[in-house]
């Protein structure tokens, strides 16, 4: 090695330390400064609305999901005026984009962002980190932060109600469920749907296909033939389209709405429509910033809250069997009514919760298996 | 018994969107022209044929908007490959691009529209017959239609002289052109009636099949009919047997999953691409199998005169 060169390396060394410095100087100031704004933020509200940005996973005139967050934001719009002001973006893709996104959201001044999919919650995290004076709420996630929680609505609540109708209307006595991707939240609300039916029809099946996609009208279709052709004449969906229902609709059977009201999709088939009213959430989260009351948590709102309805009952279905919604649903209200209560049996044979046994919500986001009734196996990969 | 009358009918109508979509591209390929783009012709007229039918409430306008859809959509690459000699695939992937972004774009407000009720079909007295009725005489009349179509596509090209022509220009179009055919314009009504045929699919893809508009509804139907040629090895009667052999595949993964049959979900949905790559391994290891059918200029630009 030449003096030249190793002359060069301790130059080279002492700039990599002068950097480093700086960058740890620059990164203790950011922190300084960022801790008055905070502070600061209360009082500032009051002159300047709140920023409020959501980052949607589909397009907002999907019919389904997406829709029903956007309903959500308007009825923030409506509720608090102009006390805030809301933005959104549509479309997101689940992956590095989203990051991108939010973090632009963030440099435009939002103080409150909503992720309404479960696929941005590492990209949120990160952000996160890094935006200590921005709020994150994050739909369907596990994850939390300081500034980071989460919030998810018991959508099994709406396919129980759903099942106590298709349970009383189905002929065959088989119904049909297209499921999108075998994640413990789909196959829960497969299996409230049966014990729903069951719950008015104990003799019920359930056949179950996967188009293991969320949003793929063709395949949800074809998936939904398919369990027609096997003679299911009330179908169901997680799915978030309204394939199912046109299919139905096509066929002469019945089917529902899943996330948003779709009876205009299927007058004869539409049965009911298990809706997400994010409403009542995204208010309260909206509040929580304005009071500067928000705490890190995870929130998890059902009937009781006001999150999850039945809507458009049809005329078709009986009014004995509307009756037992509204009672299902005011003992969902008042704690009377459990779902989730023993004795309950997996299709396996294996007594998965004792009678009286009430599941606790650790028991209902690990359910991985089929409840009696439904038949197949879940898909494993294995 | 049932269960299976319902499967052929259900894989009957699934066929018959990739095969009106191929039994199209398989003219222009007959003619020498590979159009990549069929995929974005075909969601460009799904889109149209869905507008028409909100807008006017028939399904035969809609077929109509569809066919002229593709028509205009294939006019424009034809000019574009076969006048000012663009390479013919790197056009048809950008044409492909193209119609998925546009149809994309020009879609937005037709996502949260319906149609009217869709209207049922049965051939009088057959439709009643047990078994057959269900299985064969209950479908739309599309299904039928694109059976005829690759009858009277196999009498064009094997027995009458326009169809002997197209073919000459597709093995040698500079012996056509000695003989004073002008090759330039049939391969242009080739390539035309090949896109108003794939845009007659996507109509019935969006109007028939999943009533409705969304980005992206071909999911790769395109494709499966540009794949479908080959694996014909050109042949019409060949190219409907293998339309309904992946439109039953799509259809049995369904019934099985339904059925409970312990096979991995995500291996059944991709059946029908394994089924496409496999059956292109194997027509491949046979050149001379393949070069009988095959158009020798398939691929190739024209030039006149060189």
């Amino acid at each position: 090695m030449t003096i030249a060169s190793k002359r060069s390396l301790i130059r080279l060394a002492g700039w990599t330390a002068l950097a480093a410095a700086a960058a740890l100087a620059g990164c203790g100031k950011k922190e300084e400064a960022a801790a008055p704004a905070t502070a600061a933020s209360g009082t500032v509200t009051k002159a300047e609305p709140l920023k409020v940005a959501f980052a949607y996973v589909g397009p907002v005139g999907d019919a389904g999901w997406s829709y029903a967050h956007d309903a959500g934001r308007k009825a923030v719009e409506a509720e608090f005026g102009d006390r805030v002001q809301t933005s959104f973006v549509e479309s997101v893709p689940e992956g590095a984009d989203a990051e991108r996104v939010i973090r632009d959201m963030v440099g435009q001044g939002n103080k409150l962002v909503f992720g309404t999919t479960f696929g941005y919650m590492d990209y949120m995290l990160k952000v996160a980190a890094d935006s200590k004076d921005v709020r994150f709420e994050h739909a369907t996630g596990y994850k939390t932060a300081e500034n980071m929680r989460t919030y998810d609505s018991r959508t099994y609540e709406g396919a129980y109600l759903a099942g106590v109708i298709a349970g009383r209307m189905t002929k065959t006595g088989t119904l049909g469920v297209v499921g999108s991707v075998p994640i413990p939240e789909v196959i829960r609300n497969i299996n409230s749907f049966t014990l729903g039916a069951q719950s008015v029809n104990p003799k019920v099946k359930t056949r179950v296909v996967w188009v293991n996609k969320w949003f793929d009208p063709p395949s949800e279709g074809d998936g939904a033939q398919g369990l027609i052709n096997q003679g299911a004449d009330v179908l169901f969906q997680n799915t978030d389209s309204s394939a199912v229902l046109q299919t139905a609709e096509k066929a002469g059977k019945f089917a529902f709405g899943w996330d948003s009201d779709m009876s205009k999709f299927g007058p004869n088939a539409h049965l009911a429509s298990s809706v997400i009213n994010w409403g009542p959430y995204y208010k309260k989260a909206v509040k929580d910033v304005l009071d500067g009351t928000w705490k890190t948590g995870a929130a998890w709102w059902g009937v009781k809250e006001g999150a999850i309805d039945i809507v458009s009952i049809s005329d078709k279905v009986p009014a004995q069997t509307k009756e037992q919604i509204e009672k299902v649903k005011a003992g969902l209200k008042d704690g009377s009514f459990v779902i989730w209560k023993g004795p309950i049996v997996s299709n396996e044979g294996k007594e998965v919760l004792k009678k009286d046994e009430v599941a606790d919500d650790k028991f209902l986001t690990g359910i991985n298996f089929y409840v009696k009734g439904v038949e197949g196996k879940v898909p494993t990969g294995k | 018994m049932d269960t299976w009358a319902l499967l052929i009918a259900a894989t009957l109508n699934a066929g018959t969107v990739l095969a009106i979509a191929a039994l199209g591209l398989l003219v222009n390929e007959r003619a020498g022209v590979v159009n990549l783009g069929a995929e974005g012709l075909m969601l460009v007229a799904a889109l149209a044929g869905f507008a028409t039918a909100v807008h006017t409430g028939s399904d035969w306008l809609a077929f109509g908007a569809g066919a002229l859809a593709g028509a205009a959509l294939a006019a424009v690459f034809g000019v574009l490959v076969i006048w000012l000699n663009t390479n013919q695939y790197a056009s048809g992937l950008a044409l492909s691009l193209f119609g998925a972004g546009f149809s994309a774009f020009a879609g937005i407000r037709y996502t949260q529209e319906k149609l009217a009720s869709r209207p049922h079909f049965e051939i009088p007295g057959l439709a009643d017959l047990p078994f057959v009725g269900p299985a064969l005489f209950r479908q739309h009349p599309m299904v039928y239609a694109a059976m005829l179509l690759s009858v009277a596509l196999a009498w064009f090209l094997y027995r009458s002289r326009a169809g002997l022509v197209l073919r000459a220009v597709g093995e040698s179009p500079e012996s056509a052109h000695a003989l004073g055919y002008p090759v330039r314009r049939i391969r242009l009504a080739a390539v035309v009636v090949g896109g108003a045929l794939c845009g007659v699919a996507g109509a019935y893809l969006s109007v028939v099949y999943t009533p409705l508009w969304v980005e992206g509804m071909v999911a790769g139907k395109g494709w499966i009919a540009l794949a479908l040629t080959t694996f014909a090895t050109w042949r019409p009667a060949r190219v409907l047997l293998g339309a309904y052999l992946f439109g039953g595949v799509t259809m049995l993964q369904f019934q099985l999953q339904g059925e409970g049959v312990q096979i991995p979900s995500q291996l059944l949905t991709m059946l029908p691409y394994l089924a496409t790559v496999l059956v292109l391994v194997l027509i491949s290891r046979n050149p001379t199998w393949i070069r009988v059918n095959m158009p020798a200029s398939l691929g190739k630009p024209f030039f006149p005169g060189s």
